[in-house]
């Protein structure tokens, strides 16, 4: 590996910070797509000169935004610049960022509605793309996790969208409702060793598992436990924040909720509380070590009312047993005066040796830690409201 | 020939610079010029009306001759000066803070 990019997405524009594989100097190019909210920007494993970005904006709506050269230079895939943009006929020639909930007869599902902050029921809405989520093997497709829930798939590069209906269709999709930050679709999970299956989460519906490759869909929310919504041990209706997955043991999987941290060790049929000695288990993003799969991380957070880190410190916790055991770690980071928030999927790792471990805060700093956690600097200070983190390495 | 407007972020997605002339066939209306702004940048579709509904997206609005005409209706035809390209049609992003 000749080293590591890690991809920055913002409030106001998405940042590319490349390094060596010491890692010890970074480039900081951007903000690429100023004055955009830029959820995610991911690079395919397939491919790692391919870089899909999800650019969305109050104002104009959803673009999707492709680079073939590492993110030299960027497109809309259907459209690159010098090329023609219409058919001989004058019909745009793609629709890269044409997000339209499948209601076909044939391949969809009608479009029903879930229920909405005041109890009554609310047809479904495209607002934005929150997660993409490349193939681990061919860098034309990719999954789109979008607000209002579902999951979108692309297999012609970003040219086109198709949603995968059934997940929203589920029959208990009446009963999944917004979180304060939209009704999500944030975490898409391939599992490395079964193509045909995928996991995902919404907030807040819960955690759901595919494995027939997106066909049919089964809630696995089975030992959450929520005591803010009307049925705490309900099927769905639970806040996930984010879950993770080491791909060597890909039916591991650990989950910050909205409140706890929990592990499951089937596949997601069943989940326990791993929250132990936590001194808040409300947090956003969780992660685990490239090379160690029973280590994982996360960043507390006060409550759901304060979101900023307990006490003014910054503390990720490191727990080495797969959770209950947590430590705290505290160096290079701010322990004192600190109120800014780690966003659900603003936390990464590397796969070098050893590991990265990145993530972004909503104050605009990047924090890294090439020693397992034990210490952390920050790459950049400054950015705008840090919203997503993800990291490649480099051939 | 149509005079259009755009916001610099659209001009941005678009790769244009300045003022944007569409041919639009016939008399202008908001969904004709559109249509015509689409065909030519379709980098454009969708971020102006929505792809399924074509309805105008809440914090945009249409401009001309000093006047708002956001609300008209989209088949309504645009003032005169409009459509000799005395005066140009705006689309603006509403102002917003933050």
């Amino acid at each position: 590996m000749s080293g590591v990019r890690v991809l920055v997405g913002t409030r106001k524009g998405a940042f590319i910070l490349t390094s060596d594989g010491k890692r010890e100097r970074r480039d900081v190019k951007g903000p690429k797509f100023g004055g955009w909210e830029i959820y995610n920007l991911n690079a395919s494993p397939a491919d790692p000169n391919r870089i899909y970005v999800s650019q969305s904006s109050g104002f104009f709506g959803q673009i999707i935004q492709r680079s073939d050269d590492g993110g030299k230079s960027w497109y809309q895939p259907g459209l690159k610049p010098g090329e023609p943009t219409t058919s001989p006929a004058g019909m745009p020639l793609a629709e890269s960022n044409k997000f339209v909930y499948d209601t076909s007869s044939t391949t969809g599902r009608p479009l029903t509605t879930h229920q909405w902050f005041d109890g009554t029921q609310h047809p479904w809405e495209f607002k934005r793309v929150w997660h993409l989520q490349p193939s681990l093997t061919d860098p034309d497709t990719v999954y789109a996790g979008v607000e209002d829930a579902a999951l979108f798939r692309t297999t012609d590069g970003g040219k086109s969208w198709s949603e995968l209906a059934s997940l929203r269709g589920h029959p208990s999709g009446a009963e999944w409702a917004p979180g304060a930050g939209g009704m999500c679709l944030h975490t898409i999970l391939l599992d490395p060793t079964n193509p045909k299956r995928i996991y995902t989460a919404i907030s807040a519906a819960g955690a759901f598992r595919s494995d027939d490759g997106g066909g049919q869909w089964k809630p696995i929310n089975r030992g959450l436990h929520s005591k803010f919504i009307p049925k705490p041990d309900a099927e769905v209706g639970h806040c996930v924040h984010k879950i993770t997955l080491h791909p060597s043991r890909p039916n591991i999987l650990f989950m910050q909720k909205h409140w706890d941290v929990m592990r499951s060790n089937d596949a997601g049929e069943s989940w326990q509380e791993v929250s132990g000695n936590l001194p808040t288990d409300f947090g956003f993003p969780i992660a685990v070590h490239a090379h160690e799969p029973e280590t994982i991380y996360v960043v507390p957070i006060k409550s759901d009312a304060e979101h900023y880190p307990p006490e003014g410190r910054l503390r990720v916790y490191r727990s080495r047993t797969g959770g209950n055991d947590w430590e705290a770690l505290t160096k290079g980071l701010p322990q004192r005066d600190c109120y800014v928030d780690v966003l659900r999927d603003a936390m990464t790792v590397d796969p070098l040796d050893p590991c990265g471990i990145y993530f972004g805060t909503t104050g605009g700093q990047v924090y890294a830690s090439v020693d397992d956690g034990d210490s952390w600097n920050p790459i950049v200070r400054d950015l705008p409201p840090v919203v997503s983190v993800e990291a490649q390495t480099l051939p | 020939m149509i005079r259009v407007i755009l916001p610099p972020h659209l001009r941005n997605l678009a790769h244009i610079e300045g003022e944007v002339r569409v041919e639009v066939k016939g008399q202008a209306t908001q969904r004709s010029v559109l249509d015509a702004l689409e065909a030519s940048y379709p980098m454009l579709r969708g971020t102006i009306r929505d792809h399924v509904t074509q309805k105008r997206r809440a914090l945009l609005r249409f401009y001309a001759c000093q006047e708002d005409l956001s609300n008209e209706p989209p088949d309504a035809p645009l003032p005169n000066a409009v459509q000799n390209g005395e005066e140009s049609f705006l689309i603006i992003a509403a102002v917003a803070g933050g």
